[in-house]
């Protein structure tokens, strides 16, 4: 089985096909940015893009993502290392407090800025009612998804690239 | 400084307890205050090795340690290298209350340090190079205050000396800032004159010149989480992600009950399952009925059955395959909180069987009252779903010694605890600090330390114990449910002549006393209780009375306080309400003069404080305006873990009974704050947190609960969540943490807030209980 993580191939067991992406990610590709939270797709710790499509890795089948562009938070920044604008506002805006919920949480606003790039609070609810932070850092998890907004919009305004 | 710390430390009511249950560990009390200073002259590498790490896990140690060549360790916590970067060590466990970033900020501001160029390393476990490392208590801010300004002192002083030393000038005109010593057209970086800094003596610590509040440049601003990097793309910083070489994967499913064992399992299908190694029947440790009276240092685990493969998912595959037959005849919890309830709607008419504190005599003040009040509270069991399942890995060694990497609050009593289960030496034991994703009280505990380490010591490889969500519902140590019958005397005038409280709460032995739950007021006798609001009321008696219950319990984000504070500041709203009162003013006239109640004028409650704060937060919310209709406002106030905190909360309630909480005004005073962007998370996340808990509960029938993952436990999304307004005010006062200390006065805020708007009083928690949403 072949899995194409951040771009890069990686041969799995064909035995691990039935096993939660989530587990595969972590023990087998020793990507750990992507956490465990509740294994029923309640919390979004877990979330991953499947081209480019937010998916809950705890409850989505290895086997469901072969063929696919798996991103993880891992990759989120580009090849050379330059932040998404977002991992820049989630620095910049000190969001976390214990920081376990985060990748999980960028990794959906990262998914929202794709197809919404100026998103309302209403729109930031929606989008971001599945990921849950235990420690309450809601306010600048909105506050880091308008900033990153604005970031991108004036890029592309300027057409410099971050 | 010594005996102040202690005291700080046995005043808390949950942590006294149970940190001297290990006398032998080395606490701030054990450490010589010279200690750390003594490592003068120790090349970097030195130190450095004592934490270096097996394999690839939590990368940004390993990665750090491998750049520092050489370098100055001017103390245990500064060591300055040539390039003139600057490592300082963080002493204690990060849990997300920022301690990473904020302890090594007070080091930085007294040595002067360039704060872009300072590496923050966790440190090692080692109380006698550090003093006492753990996160409870919201203390790591008050007790590492002194200690670490002086590190920084000392280090700076010595970089001095040897500035004064090399330039032949008096160390009084030499200025320090950005880590650059200069003197007229001289310049140093501290790099430069780290060597020679080594050499000289150091300093003794009366003779070190502390900063004044007003020359401080890195107290008190917005600095970035020292993770903050790492965190957002993805590094391995938590215990779930440590990966040491030769490590297997496993979980352990235990009795649904406390006192039941494993009669049988499929373990042989188990076994024969994908990626399964083995399986096999742990008998648990410790006495059964103690496992209730929580005991960090304990060598106790529930009795179960370990699957151990090569990947979690492998082993969670199985967990779901397992069948296990229990022997339930040595169940000993069998509680059920319905039962609980009728008991206490009996014992509420009366007051309870022991006296916990007393203030003058209420008992003429009723006979003599102009009115009279009564009410009862009820709150259910919570749980700490910390976002992290609690996760452990062991290594059991050949040659007899212990590795462990935990999350955990008390990582000393971990060691501990570990070392007692395998009846060893606690010096062959190392235990490795690692980030914590979430603690709230529930890291304190260590049963998940000794869990992985008797899976590894007995299949003999280092082993990674993954708890499932549903595994840690089951069995955490519960935020303990309880009820509380007020009773309340008024004068003619409305004035607040004297107060009763029946404090219904558990123990494992139903009776009063040491051994009880942590969440009870400090149970300290008959005498004027330390306590809001009894601690300034002329005429008030506390009683308590304890049913019998086995169900674990321990602290959950400012124990006690956390529903103590909601159930006293309701009543005295409904006292000022039934005076016709203004609730704020009644306030402020309850706390009477300026004044320090407590031995300690730095920490202790302050009738001025706690009035500043009240009127800040009531200034900040327009209190008294008028508000449509369907809306409200609600004010309260509470002294916890050495903080001053009010909270005004706006909310509006539909025909639903649904609860939107508009903004929340915030008014602190916590002494000087050191990080304010940490801070002001701090406070942010309690409004959240808090309001979050007033929907949430678990329920214990026959000693198990009956939830078991977030779809029965709907913590807060991000949906509804309010505005706030935080204020730190400008304090002379000593600093104390942030976790805490704006929890115990939110709930009541909201509540009152509630009454205000539908003339409903909250009596239980959740308040679906009473057919609100929030």
């Amino acid at each position: 089985m072949l899995l194409k993580v951040n771009g890069e191939e990686h041969v799995v067991d064909d035995s691990d096909a039935s096993m939660p992406l989530l587990w595969v990610l972590r023990d087998k590709l020793g990507k750990v940015g992507t956490k465990f939270g509740c294994g029923i797709g309640f919390c979004g710790a877990c979330t991953v893009h499947l081209d480019g499509q937010p998916v809950r890795s705890c409850s989505t089948l290895a086997t469901a993502a072969v063929g696919k562009d798996i991103t993880t938070i891992e990759g989120l920044a580009s090849a050379d290392g330059v932040l998404h604008p977002l991992q820049e506002a989630w620095i910049a805006l000190d969001v976390a407090q214990c920081g376990y919920c985060q990748a999980g949480q960028i990794m959906s606003a990262a998914a929202l800025l794709r197809r919404n790039p100026n998103p309302t609070d209403a729109d930031i609810d929606t989008a971001m009612a599945g990921n849950l932070c235990r420690c309450g850092t809601y306010v600048r998890i909105r506050q880091a998804i308008h900033t990153a907004a604005s970031k991108m919009a004036s890029v592309e305004k300027t057409g410099e690239h971050a | 400084m010594t005996q102040y710390d202690d005291d700080m430390l046995r005043n808390d009511p949950v942590l006294s307890r149970f940190l001297a249950v290990s006398d032998e560990t080395p606490r701030q009390k054990g450490v010589d205050r010279r200690g750390f200073m003594k490592l003068t002259g120790i090349a970097g590498g030195g130190l450095v090795l004592a934490f270096s790490l097996k394999g690839r896990m939590i990368g940004q140690a390993m990665a750090a340690d491998a750049e520092v060549a050489e370098g100055a360790q001017l103390n245990a916590f500064v060591q300055v290298r040539p390039d003139n970067t600057i490592r300082i060590y963080a002493k204690n466990p990060e849990i997300g209350q920022g301690v990473k970033t904020s302890l090594p900020q007070i080091v930085a501001e007294e040595l002067d340090a360039d704060w872009n160029t300072v590496h923050v390393e966790m440190a090692p476990l080692d109380a006698a190079r550090f003093g006492g490392q753990f996160s409870g208590g919201s203390l790591s801010i008050p007790m590492n205050w002194m200690p670490l300004r002086q590190a920084g002192a000392t280090a700076r002083t010595m970089l001095v000396a040897a500035a004064a030393e090399e330039w032949g000038v008096p160390a009084g005109e030499i200025k320090t800032g950005n880590s650059l010593l200069t003197h007229g057209d001289k310049t140093a970086t501290y790099g430069e004159m780290a060597a020679a800094a080594a050499k000289v003596p150091v300093p003794a610590a009366e003779t070190l010149k502390l900063k004044e509040r007003s020359e401080w440049t890195l107290m008190g601003k917005r600095l970035t989480g020292v993770d903050n990097h790492a965190l957002v793309t993805g590094q391995p910083l938590f215990g779930v992600d440590t990966v040491v070489p030769g490590m297997v994967y496993a979980n352990l499913t235990q009795a649904p009950q406390i006192g039941a064992k494993v009669k049988s399992a499929n373990l042989d299908h188990i076994k024969s399952l994908p990626g399964i190694e083995d399986a096999i029947i742990m008998e648990g440790a410790g006495d059964p009925g103690a496992f209730a009276s929580f005991n960090p240092a304990g060598a106790i685990y529930l009795p179960g059955v370990a699957i151990i493969g090569d990947s979690t998912g492998a082993v969670l595959a199985a967990k779901k395959e397992l069948k296990v037959e229990w022997d339930a005849s040595g169940v000993v919890n069998t509680d059920t909180w319905t039962e609980f309830v009728k008991q206490a709607n009996v014992l509420k008419a009366k007051e309870g069987d022991t006296v916990t504190g007393v203030a003058g005599d209420p008992d003429p003040a009723f006979s003599n009252a102009a009115k009279t009040l009564e009410s009862f509270y009820t709150f259910n069991f919570v749980t700490h779903a910390q976002l992290e399942p609690n996760n452990c890995t062991s290594w059991v060694k050949d040659d007899g010694t212990v590795e462990i990497w935990a999350p955990a609050q008390l990582p000393d009593q971990g060691a501990t605890a570990a070392a007692a289960l395998l009846g060893i030496d606690r010096s062959k034991v190392t235990l490795h600090m690692i980030r914590a994703g979430g603690g709230f009280g529930r890291r304190l505990a260590n049963e998940f330390v000794v869990e992985s380490t008797a899976i590894s010591a007995r299949i003999k490889k280092p082993v990674k114990l993954m708890r499932t969500r549903e595994d840690d519902t089951l069995h955490d140590f519960y935020r303990p449910g309880g009820f509380n019958a007020f009773k309340a005397a008024l004068d003619e005038n409305g004035k607040l002549l004297a107060w009763t409280d029946h404090f219904i709460s558990f123990s494992p032995t139903g009776k009063v006393g040491p051994g009880g739950p942590p969440g009870a007021p400090p149970q300290k006798g008959p005498r004027k209780p330390s306590y809001y609001p009894a601690n300034v009321l002329d005429n008030a008696r506390i009683t308590q009375t304890n049913l019998k219950s086995l169900t674990p319990t321990g602290p959950w984000r400012a124990p006690g306080d956390n529903t103590y504070g909601w159930v006293v500041n309701s009543f005295l709203h409904e006292v000022s309400t039934a005076a016709g009162r203004d609730h704020v003013e009644f306030m402020l006239e309850l706390l009477g003069d300026p004044r320090a109640l407590g031995p300690d004028a730095g920490h202790s409650f302050h009738t001025r404080r706690a009035a500043d704060v009240i009127k800040k937060a009531a200034d900040m919310a327009g209190w008294g305006r008028t508000v449509p209709k369907g809306t409200g406002l609600g004010a309260a106030f509470y002294y916890s873990h050495q903080g001053h905190v009010a909270h005004v909360a706006e909310v509006s309630v539909n025909a639903n009974k649904h609860v939107k909480v508009h903004k929340v005004w915030s008014a602190y005073d916590v002494g000087p704050i050191v990080n304010l962007s940490g801070a002001e998370n701090q406070a942010q996340g309690t409004v959240v947190d808090l309001i979050s808990t007033m929907m949430l509960e678990v329920n214990v029938v026959n000693g198990t609960m009956q939830e078991n993952n977030f779809h029965q436990y709907p913590m807060r999304r991000i949906m509804g969540t309010p505005e706030m307004e935080i204020v730190f005010l400008d304090s002379e006062f000593e600093p104390t943490g942030m976790g805490e200390p704006g929890v115990a006065s939110l709930t009541p805020a909201i509540t009152n807030a509630i009454f205000a708007a539908t003339g409903e009083r909250i009596r239980q928690l959740p308040i679906h209980h009473q057919g609100f949403r929030i």
